[in-house]
């Protein structure tokens, strides 16, 4: 949550170099003590590196019965002995997230705008936790819900559109709300930390409050902005229980949102709570996946800190 | 933050109703920008507001004391669900809270910025607050086998998964409310004679506690809403209480998970009143967490 926030206190921790250390008593206590604590903070370390062993090692086994070209291929190897081919399942999981930015990039910006430019402090203290509460709705429950109110009831009967039961459009609007807070925080953030001497210049020569928002604000908190997209997109990218639900298990490629599709992580959900046998090539492949889809949120990661650094050193 | 936001308010106010704010488009604009702000909160109400009135012929004392049950649909109950739930949350709690908050103390207070390897620690933070949940099951599948435990689906491996999981959160969040305790009140202690370790735990931890605890209780109602890890770690539906750490258990997530795709109107009733209860669960927790913040967190 902090990542986009310069604001605060200037760093400086009892720890810090520059605290002259007076106690020249030798305090076993403390070091167990500080030992123990470095121990905890390693400990994060060893999470990732055990999560990239916990993929690798099954990958490795699905790799010496299945061929790569079988993996990366964009349909399924007819004579193969499982659909292995990852590609549908990447698309799947990117028309969704890309109907869930649609949803959720302009209303999560608007939020963060209104929050930051427009409200007024009593507002928005009310208004904040508010939108934040979105965050908060489990997402197995935006999936039944999408399941069984904005499928039949909205798309179908207010909408009228014909759609599937389980269709890609549905999971991808859910997903989009569940997104909004995380932009809306994140921009809101990045809005609040642009120096009002440029909101004050832009109002001096005579600019409106929307140009002003629009034009001097936003430009000048867009790596900030941008990366609490990118944030909103790997959530989006790794959320499960809504497409699981809500998008279908049928493996397929297709460009109509109206129909389901799989997607990475809903393969991984359909499999794992039902058949696979473990250490059958099914069972394998869903850590193949698996690793794919770690190392597409760590790439998509990577940029949103970069570009948090860029933000950050703009003032 | 709070100063940056004072200020921006204070010159927008300059500008606030001149006639050119009333242009068309300003309006056109502002109307854009409130609309934004309430589909959210209109989608949440909807959202409440149908599951209450499909879960509502259900909301009986059998809810909580009936096991899932696919023959007498009529009075199926989650009563494993809600009790699994509860042990996990309280277990993964005992792994996580100390965890996170030891980790968030050593970079804030002790560790030294400039050197590679908490720098590492820092980044790495920053991609584990990203990595998909349902990897985390994954993580805690293999751990337990590391353990040579075979059993799946119990207490332990959920609550494992879960506590990796909502771990990132608590470190960010609790170095957070470190950070905000003013230099002065460290100094002041140190310059009494305090050591580092003292001072942390006897100043700045204290005065840190509102936040810490605004963070916990937001991972904690995180982790109980949290449905794709435990579905890797191989919770299924049981009807049976849970006994302790190795036993199996189911949890109210998984409960509706397994309901959702049901297609008798019994049992998606049943979902619906089984949702009105986690999401008092979950949305208590989160009120919790935001009155915490409103009322006890200190403006130095």
């Amino acid at each position: 949550m902090n990542a986009t926030n310069p604001a605060g206190p200037p760093r400086v921790g009892a720890g810090q170099p520059g605290v002259p250390d007076l106690s020249h008593k030798v305090r076993p206590g403390e070091s167990v003590i500080k030992a123990a604590l470095v121990t905890a903070a390693v400990l994060s370390v060893a999470i990732t590196f055990g999560i990239l062993f916990a993929l690798i090692e099954p990958v490795i086994q699905f790799f010496r019965n299945v061929p790569l070209g079988d993996f990366f291929a964009l349909e399924d190897n007819p004579g193969a002995q499982v659909g292995a081919a990852v590609f549908p399942w990447i698309a799947a999981t990117l028309e969704v997230t890309a109907i869930a930015l649609v949803v959720a990039v302009p209303l999560g910006l608007g939020a963060a705008m209104y929050l930051s430019e427009y409200a007024s402090p009593r507002a928005r203290k009310v208004l904040k936790p508010t939108v934040e509460l979105l965050a908060g709705v489990p997402s197995v429950v935006y999936g039944f819900f999408a399941l069984t109110f904005v499928t039949p009831t909205l798309l179908n009967k207010i909408l009228n559109l014909e759609v599937n039961f389980t269709n890609l459009l549905a999971a991808g609007v859910v997903l989009g709300v569940m997104i909004i807070p995380t932009i809306a925080s994140l921009a809101e953030d990045a809005l609040t930390a642009v120096p009002h001497a440029l909101r004050q210049g832009s109002l001096a020569m005579g600019a409106n409050k929307m140009q002003t928002t629009l034009r001097v604000v936003l430009p000048a908190a867009i790596s900030g902005v941008s990366a609490a997209i990118v944030l909103g997109m790997s959530r989006a990218i790794g959320e499960t229980m809504i497409v699981a639900l809500a998008a279908g298990s049928q493996k397929q490629l297709t460009l109509n949102v109206t129909e389901g599709a799989q997607t990475m992580t809903g393969k991984i959900a359909q499999t794992l709570g039902g058949e696979a046998a473990v250490g059958s090539d099914k069972y394998y492949l869903l850590f193949a996946i698996g690793l794919t889809l770690f190392f597409i949120t760590l790439a998509i990661n990577a940029i949103s800190i970069t570009l948090v650094r860029r933000f950050r050193q703009a003032y | 933050m709070s100063t940056a936001t004072t200020t921006a308010r204070e010159v927008t106010q300059l500008g606030a109703g001149r006639s050119r704010d009333r242009s068309t488009g300003s309006l056109v604009f502002l109307g854009a920008l409130w609309f934004s702000l309430f589909f959210g909160v209109a989608v949440l109400a909807t959202l409440i507001i149908d599951t209450v009135i499909s879960g509502a012929p259900r909301f009986d004392a059998n809810l909580f004391t009936e096991y899932q049950s696919t023959i007498r649909e009529e009075s199926t109950g989650f009563r494993a669900g809600i009790l699994g739930s509860l042990w996990l949350m309280v277990t993964t709690a005992i792994i996580a809270v100390p965890l996170g908050i030891a980790a968030a103390l050593y970079l804030e207070e002790f560790a030294d910025n400039n050197k590679w390897y908490n720098r590492l620690i820092e980044l790495n933070l920053q991609n584990l607050a990203a990595v998909p949940s349902i990897i985390y099951g994954m993580l805690a599948v293999a751990v337990m086998a590391l353990f040579s435990v075979q059993r799946t689906g119990t207490v332990i491996g959920g609550a494992l998964a879960l506590a990796l999981l909502i771990l990132p959160v608590i470190i960010i969040t609790t170095r957070e409310a470190v950070r905000a305790v003013p230099t002065e009140i460290r100094h002041g202690s140190l310059a009494l004679g305090a050591t580092v370790w003292q001072t942390t735990w006897r100043q700045t931890l204290p005065s840190a506690i509102p936040g810490i605890a605004t963070g916990t209780i937001l991972g904690l109602s995180r982790a109980i809403g949290e449905a794709a890890p435990l579905l890797v770690v191989g919770l299924a539906t049981v009807r049976f209480d849970p006994t302790g750490l190795t036993s199996e258990i189911t949890a109210l997530p998984m409960q509706i998970y397994s309901l959702a795709s049901e297609s008798k109107p019994e049992l998606q009733t049943a979902a619906s009143a089984a949702i009105v209860i986690l999401l008092v669960m979950v949305l208590g927790l989160n009120a919790l967490a935001i009155i915490i913040r409103n009322k006890f967190t200190r403006s130095w």
